[in-house]
């Protein structure tokens, strides 16, 4: 065993990042390393790579214990690292990021000659002719990658680790990685691949091991794994106790919102999406298949580069969140700290935020009406705070997410997108969401709900549309909303002629 | 080619061009007595500029350059009036001390993650403040061995002077470009230029680089003060006001990026003799007021910003299509 990881552990203030987790490597293998968001892959690859010291367990390499303290000190071990970004400098030559560092010198001045020749020397078998004098940032990023995989493995030599190294090719490129990739597993290198592409998983890896919660779940050969099973593994639900659509048996809505052809280059492919008036649409796909990017675009995030939005009126213009807000959008975002509070302020001043935007500045929501605001949606809510002036950032997971919410049901939107409304609170605060969706749509508000809990947006949606690989490729309803109908389109590899209803 | 080293053959371009076309109207301006004083007169500015060059590759900025030349002088006046030290002496002195007011300013830069231009506009308020402490004078220098050194100077064919201080300028920027593109330390600034986390993914140290780098700039500062005084001939703390900015502009004009991680430290000694040249056509002329030398250093400094954003639109679209 090249590198061996034996009850790993890592904990952060309040979380257990990793918990008691085996990993083996292999010389001459490529080890995948699967996960959703928070199951600890880049835990672990920070503990490889000295970025984060471990709290306990062991790792050896050929072995002999290990314990990194730095990224330096990981290369000098033999452990090297290509992220999915920012590895090299644009702004240096080939021949200086590839020997940076390690410049031959004489008298304490580089030799450029000496230097290009040994540049040339490390390229050498990877099949490619460049000119080392050239500035790094002329070439694609798929040569950028495999410049940044050349030097990774002349600095360390043992074991590469690929971080999302293929997040930003497009096919073309993406082969051109993997045959370095095949090629240096050929020469023994140990190689953890991590990456959300399934189908390159498939194609390019030898064995798996999947993560959830901090915990590894399984470690497998790829080719005796079956897609839905690895996805089962990753999203952490199994077949067999498959709950009903739980949603209510509504009549067909009448339609509200209707898009057409949206879709950005690089971000997610055009999509139709029609809307019914109190309709809950779920989004369900893995990480990176493009749920939160549909999303922006339907609330003027980021910039379609084609379709159009319409309702019973006639068009919407969407190109903004200003605009969208204007035409009764609402969304509550998964990054609840970083995009959804404002943590230094008070709950009241948080839910009051968005009504207090759209009247404008010069016009404030007397105090009075503030707090009558804030303690209707504390009450409504069943937000557990001491008082309306306490700061948000007080708050635990699940009662900040009510703020935000409020904060929107505030401002009364016909459609709200809420993504991932439910990560990191706890079961309590999980099934008052859930209860509280169900009241909206009640209330005639239609939604829109992104989840990689498959039980969740099960019990929830009227309509489920599957995401894969940036594409909406499947939509689901009435009774085909069951796990194991969503877990098969997720899964379906490609090429494979797929429109389930 | 890089298009990193575009600017560069612009500047050459720009100041080749303008000689060409100051010598349709003054075939003098050949003469090797306008290229003496060429040297001699921006001495202290090149020299400076070295410094402001790294740092600005660096992707920093150093507004104290032009507060310490002001000290350096009246440190130097004061000195040699009051003790008896040897001027060598005082100029070690004064290079140790402004090479540790520099490296004092990088470590903060470095230590409390501040941004350079509020620690170093803080240290052109503290260096001018001492200077004014020294002196509100003006306090002239009188020493035989500083009558040596102005004195001292190789005369060219054509009776034009090569002066120890222009001599000094030029040595200056030959160990400029050695530092910036022969060593690891230089290799360092750029990599920092460049991007501040790939730079420390690839093993840079962050401090001990910024530190240098503002250190670096402290020393050329100083040996500019000392290059100044030896120049007019006494210290005085009003002197060299708003210098820094004039080297910031010269560094520019010579095709280095101002947000860092491109350029060349032979383009700053064009851009420096540049500047200079526009400032002779004008003395050549006598009926433009000096203050032309301004306007049209303003039209290079935008038409160079203009350059590179050019240039990086350039790029960016040619990598579009070559991908």
């Amino acid at each position: 065993m090249l590198l061996s990881i034996r009850s790993l552990t890592k904990t952060f203030p309040g979380t257990r990042a990793l918990d008691a987790v085996d990993f083996d490597l292999r010389a001459g293998e490529v080890h995948a390393l699967l996960g959703e968001n928070g199951a600890g892959k880049s835990t672990l690859i920070k503990c490889l790579t000295g970025a984060y010291r471990r709290n306990s367990g062991t790792v050896t390499l050929d072995g002999a214990p290990i314990d990194p303290q730095s990224t330096a000190h990981a290369q000098e071990l033999g452990i090297g690292t290509v992220y999915q970004e920012v590895n090299l400098l644009p702004n240096l030559t080939v021949a200086q990021n590839l020997m940076f560092g390690r410049e031959p010198r004489r008298w304490g001045l580089i030799q450029t000659r000496a230097m290009r020749a040994q540049a040339r020397a490390m390229l050498a078998g990877y099949g490619l002719s460049l000119d080392v004098d050239r500035d790094l940032g002329t070439y694609s990023v798929a040569i950028q990658q495999i410049i940044a995989i050349a030097r990774a493995v002349a600095l360390s030599g043992k074991v590469l680790i690929l971080d999302e190294p293929t997040a930003s090719l497009d096919a073309a490129e993406v082969r051109m990685v993997f045959d370095v990739v095949r090629g240096l597993r050929e020469k023994g290198l140990g190689i953890v691949f991590v990456s959300h592409f399934l189908d390159q998983v498939f194609d390019l890896t030898d064995r798996v091991t999947v993560l959830r919660n901090g915990r590894k779940i399984v470690t497998t050969d790829t080719a005796s794994l079956d897609r839905v099973r690895l996805i089962e593994h990753m999203l952490g639900r199994e077949l067999e106790d498959a709950t009903s659509h739980q949603a209510l048996a509504r009549g067909p809505r009448p339609p509200m919102l209707e898009f057409r052809g949206l879709g950005r280059r690089g971000t997610v492919e055009p999509f139709d999406l029609a809307v019914g008036q109190g309709e809950v649409v779920g989004l369900a796909g893995l990480l990176g298949s493009g749920r939160t990017e549909s999303a922006e675009l339907l609330f003027g995030l980021r910039n379609a580069h084609s379709g159009q939005a319409r309702d019973q009126k006639g068009p919407l213009n969407l190109h903004s969140p200003r605009s969208a807000i204007a035409a009764g959008f609402g969304f509550v975002p998964e990054e609840r700290k970083t995009d959804g509070i404002v943590a230094d302020l008070s709950i009241r001043e948080n839910i009051i935020l968005g009504l207090q935007a759209r009247r404008g500045w010069a016009r404030p929501i007397p105090r009075a009406e503030q707090n009558r605001l804030a303690d209707d949606y504390i009450r409504r809510l069943d937000i557990r705070t001491a008082g309306r002036d306490k700061r948000i950032g007080e708050l635990s997971g699940g009662n900040q997410q009510k703020v935000v919410l409020a904060r929107w049901l505030a401002m009364n939107p016909r459609f709200l997108i809420l993504d991932e409304p439910t990560r990191g609170i706890d079961v309590g605060a999980h099934a008052e969401i859930v209860r509280l969706i169900h009241e909206l749509v009640e209330q005639g508000m239609s939604l829109l709900v992104i989840s990689s809990e498959i039980d969740e947006l099960i019990a929830v949606s009227d309509r489920v549309i599957v995401l894969r690989d940036r594409r909406h490729v499947a939509e689901l309803t009435g009774d085909q909303i069951a796990p194991n109908r969503i877990m098969q389109a997720i899964a379906a590899p490609y090429n494979q002629k797929e429109r389930a209803a | 080619m890089n298009t990193r080293a575009l600017p560069l053959f612009v500047t050459i371009g720009i100041f080749l061009l303008a000689y060409a076309a100051f010598w349709l109207q003054f075939p003098n301006i050949l003469s090797t007595r306008v290229v003496g004083n060429l040297l001699t007169d921006n001495a202290y500015l090149g020299i400076v500029a070295v410094g402001m060059t790294l740092v600005i590759l660096s992707g920093g900025i150093d507004l104290s350059v032009g507060s310490v030349i002001a000290f350096s002088g009246v440190f130097i006046a004061v000195l040699l009036r009051d003790t008896g030290l040897h001027p060598l002496a005082v100029f070690m002195l004064l290079l140790a001390l402004t090479t540790a007011f520099g490296a004092g300013m990088g470590f903060l830069i470095d230590r409390l993650a501040m941004p350079a231009f509020i620690v170093t506009l803080a240290g052109m308020f503290l260096a001018r403040g001492a200077a004014y402490i020294l002196s509100i004078d003006s306090v002239p220098i009188q020493h035989p061995f500083y009558d040596a050194l102005q004195g001292a100077y190789w005369l060219m064919p054509g009776k034009g002077r090569l002066t120890l201080i222009g001599v000094v300028m030029v040595l200056t920027f030959a160990l400029g470009m050695i530092v910036a593109h022969k060593t690891r330390f230089g290799a360092s600034v750029y990599a920092l230029g460049g991007g501040e986390a790939a730079a420390r993914l690839m093993g840079v140290r962050q401090g001990r680089t910024t530190v240098l780098v503002y250190a670096f700039s402290g020393a050329m500062a100083g040996l500019s003060g000392i290059v100044f005084s030896i120049y007019t001939g006494s210290g005085y703390s009003l002197a060299t006001v708003g210098t820094e900015l004039t080297a910031i502009a010269a560094v520019v004009i010579g095709g280095t990026l101002l947000s860092g991680g491109a350029g060349y430290m032979f383009g700053t000694l064009v851009g420096v003799l540049t500047m200079g040249l526009i400032q002779t056509y004008i003395v050549f002329d006598g009926s433009l007021s000096s203050w032309w030398t301004k306007i049209v250093i303003g039209i290079l400094l935008l038409a160079f910003i203009l350059l590179q954003k050019g240039l990086l639109k350039l790029s960016q679209m040619r990598l579009a299509k070559g991908a």
